[in-house]
């Protein structure tokens, strides 16, 4: 702690990785400065617009609101995790199939909550997957063609059990 | 805005934390699930120089049943407090307060006790400890105490914890049985803070007369309150037109909210009026249906 600093640990998308940072250092900026992770944006800084939505041990988190040290030893999964441009993940390939996205910015955040949506929450209604996204703004798409592939999404899913 | 340079400590244990509250008092901040703290934190209109992590504190997180009473740990996490079964059953006006409380990803970390602490003029929880009879459990390396949430409350953004207390509790009363609930919030997008909000609580006797109302409500004053005067005057009364012109003209004359950005004062007693009719006539219906399944 002589420098102020403070040794973390965590995993982020199943790589174990090891890093000196300052406590004060948010998570976004770790992943985006530290690891070179800048797949997770950077929008408002206060936990409002939704677009550094990483999951911490699975669960939707706001990489903004959350310290790289209160993150260690946690599992972060980010949009890094999900897939790449030649082979994209299931709610990556929904996107692209519904046009669920114009400039991008919110769309990491949004894959990111919406793994959680698909992992914990009934989404049987339009109602409830509106309630669910409600957290993360697109300044684009008018959220229909979003709906659109995670009422897709859901029905692929099933009910939960 | 990144935040000022601090120092981290993660507790161990509530005496630890206390014990670094202690050295450091006022300097000091404690964070659970930082979803109020982090944003002023990177605003830097909060500078602390420690920051006393509890969210690795074994015990914490955890909602107890205590018959009349539910206990919520200092980390019991909003998520937690929407999904649990005791709350669902013994107190369904907050089970159906957790709709209306930010957003999933928000829910997920963000604590009941920490919003209480918070003491957000326009936000839920510190209502429902207004209105049942909430407890807060305030420790620091010299002593506990209890206070009752009206004590606790202060005013807007401010609570009454000394500068090496912090909360690990809370206490709330359950709903008396066959107790009829509503909560209506108006805000102007889903999960946003209430510019009006209402819970209530009531039974109906056998001449469907209104019996043991309790009134919460939020966004419309210093701090979340519960409007005593309100619930005397619905005491033994019929739910009718008349008993609601008199309910929005008392609501009219007792409340003094404030104007700002988002509404205006008179339109903020104006919308309580129509926020109290919609809930009392919800939680009279369902009072009664209560009683049907009672009596069944």
């Amino acid at each position: 702690m002589d420098d102020g600093e403070t040794e973390v640990t965590l995993t982020v998308n199943g790589i174990n990785v090891t890093r000196r940072v300052e406590p004060r250092m948010l998570l976004s900026d770790f992943l985006r400065h530290e690891l070179g992770l800048t797949g997770t944006h950077v929008g408002c800084e206060h936990g409002v617009c939704g677009a550094c939505t990483v999951t911490l041990d699975g669960r939707s988190a706001r990489s903004c609101l959350t310290l790289a040290v209160m993150a260690d030893g946690m599992e972060v999964e980010t949009i890094e995790g999900q897939g790449t441009p030649e082979n994209l993940s299931r709610i990556q390939k929904a996107f692209h199939d519904h046009h669920g996205l114009q400039c991008g910015f919110c769309t990491p955040g949004m894959i990111m909550a919406i793994a959680d949506l698909l992992k914990h929450h009934a989404l049987e209604t339009d109602e409830q997957i509106r309630e669910g996204l409600s957290g993360n703004i697109c300044r684009c798409t008018g959220y229909v063609n979003i709906i659109k592939a995670v009422r897709e999404l859901a029905k692929e899913r099933g009910p939960l059990t | 805005m990144k935040p000022a340079r601090f120092d981290y400590v993660r507790a161990e244990s509530v005496d630890h934390a206390l014990e670094v509250l202690s050295q450091n008092g006022d300097e000091a901040k404690i964070i659970a699930g930082g979803q109020s703290l982090m944003p002023m934190i990177n605003f830097r209109l909060v500078k602390p120089s420690v920051l006393i992590d509890i969210n690795r504190i074994p015990g914490l997180e955890i909602i107890e049943d205590k018959g009349d009473r539910v206990h919520m740990g200092a980390l019991a996490r909003h998520r937690m407090t929407a999904c649990d079964a005791t709350i669902r059953r013994k107190i369904p006006v907050l089970h159906e307060v957790m709709h209306h409380v930010a957003h999933m990803t928000i829910r997920n970390r963000g604590t009941f006790c920490g919003s209480v602490c918070h003491a957000d003029p326009a936000a839920e929880m510190p209502m429902i400890v207004q209105m049942l009879d909430g407890e807060i459990e305030i420790a620091s390396a010299s002593k506990r105490r209890v206070l009752p949430a009206a004590a606790f409350l202060v005013g807007s953004l401010v609570n009454a914890l000394e500068p090496d207390e912090m909360v690990t509790g809370i206490t709330i009363g359950t709903s008396p049985a066959g107790a009829g609930w509503a909560f209506e919030e108006f805000s102007r997008r889903h999960g946003d803070f209430a510019m009006a909000a209402i819970a209530v609580t009531l039974r109906t006797d056998d001449g469907r007369a209104i019996r043991d109302a309790r009134i919460g409500m939020t966004g419309v004053g210093e701090t979340a309150m519960r409007l005593h005067g309100l619930e005397t005057l619905l005491e033994e009364r019929q739910l009718d037109d008349l008993l609601l012109g008199e309910v929005a003209e008392w609501l009219n004359d007792n409340l003094s909210p404030n104007a700002d950005i988002h509404a205006s004062a008179d339109y903020r007693r104006n919308l309580s009026g129509v926020l109290a009719g919609r809930a009392i006539r919800r939680a009279h219906a369902r009072a009664l249906e209560m009683r049907t399944i009672g009596h069944g």
